[in-house]
């Protein structure tokens, strides 16, 4: 049972990521990569807890904390000094 | 017994973590402009993310962990928004989405007057300079404050309104020249 829905579970998170890559590589403008990729790092978080749910062990909490208290930083800076090009 | 229920509510939360994280890749893939993709963006990072939590600490149920994950989703909560501001805010600036796709453009109004605001100030700007003492805007006019209008009528007799004039077109005398 928990092992069926832990690959459900990957497989999600293995298309979900999949698709967040597509735009980011599609575009059309920097603020859909951005925001993309800020989709992007929150997947990367799930999957970092399905992993430590999955082996049973902490190692990468420090991680998913870095990753909420920081993650944003990179979107923020890049709207900032967004220009009218596309 | 007990360790199968936690395991199956420990799966539940996790599929519908991931089930957050798949609707985000759609709605990325699938709709039409930016505004839209962020709306959808924001499932994982809220919601889904809260779910994993939930599920992991079901599955640890330990109470140390539980400041850290609490920190985890209020941090989570404090900085998505502002990423999502920022991105929103440039990407109407810059013109990044499309407007026949809102039902409501709040921020119309809004923009509209601050234009007017602005092109008035240019203009009254522009006004302005034309009131400049320095330049003689209308070199035909004479100082009727100083002069009667005796002196009136003989000055535009001779002619001395033309002298006048030329005065000012010299370069030595023009101010901007």
């Amino acid at each position: 049972m928990m092992s069926a829905a832990v690959v459900a579970v990957s497989v999600m998170l293995a298309v979900a990521g999949a698709g967040a890559i597509y735009r980011i590589a599609r575009g059309p403008s920097i603020l859909d990569r951005v925001l993309a990729s800020d989709v992007l790092l929150a997947i990367v978080g799930a999957a970092l807890i399905t992993d430590m749910i999955v082996y049973r062990n902490l190692d990468y909490l420090a991680l998913v904390v870095a990753i909420s208290l920081i993650g944003f930083i990179g979107s923020v800076t890049v709207a900032r000094f967004v220009t009218d090009r596309r | 017994m007990e360790e199968t229920v936690y395991d199956v509510i420990t799966a539940v939360l996790m599929l519908g973590g991931a089930l957050m994280s798949l609707a985000a890749a759609i709605g990325l893939i699938r709709f039409p402009d930016l505004l839209s993709r962020m709306h959808a963006a924001t499932k994982p990072q809220v919601l889904g993310l809260l779910l994993f939590l939930l599920a992991l600490a079901v599955e640890f149920r330990s109470w140390k962990l539980l400041p850290v994950l609490a920190v985890v989703w209020i941090f989570m909560l404090l900085t998505a928004p502002v990423s999502a501001h920022m991105v929103g805010r440039a990407g109407y600036r810059t013109k990044h989405l499309r407007p026949e796709l809102l039902v409501i453009d709040e921020l119309d109004d809004v923009v509209e007057r601050a234009q007017r605001l602005l092109r008035e100030a240019e203009e009254e700007a522009l006004e302005d300079e034309d009131d400049d003492p320095r330049v003689d805007d209308d070199p035909g006019h004479s100082y009727t404050g100083e002069l009667d209008d005796d002196e009136m009528l003989r000055a535009r007799g001779t002619g001395a309104g033309e002298a006048l004039n030329s005065d000012a077109q010299r370069p030595g005398k023009n101010p901007e020249g």
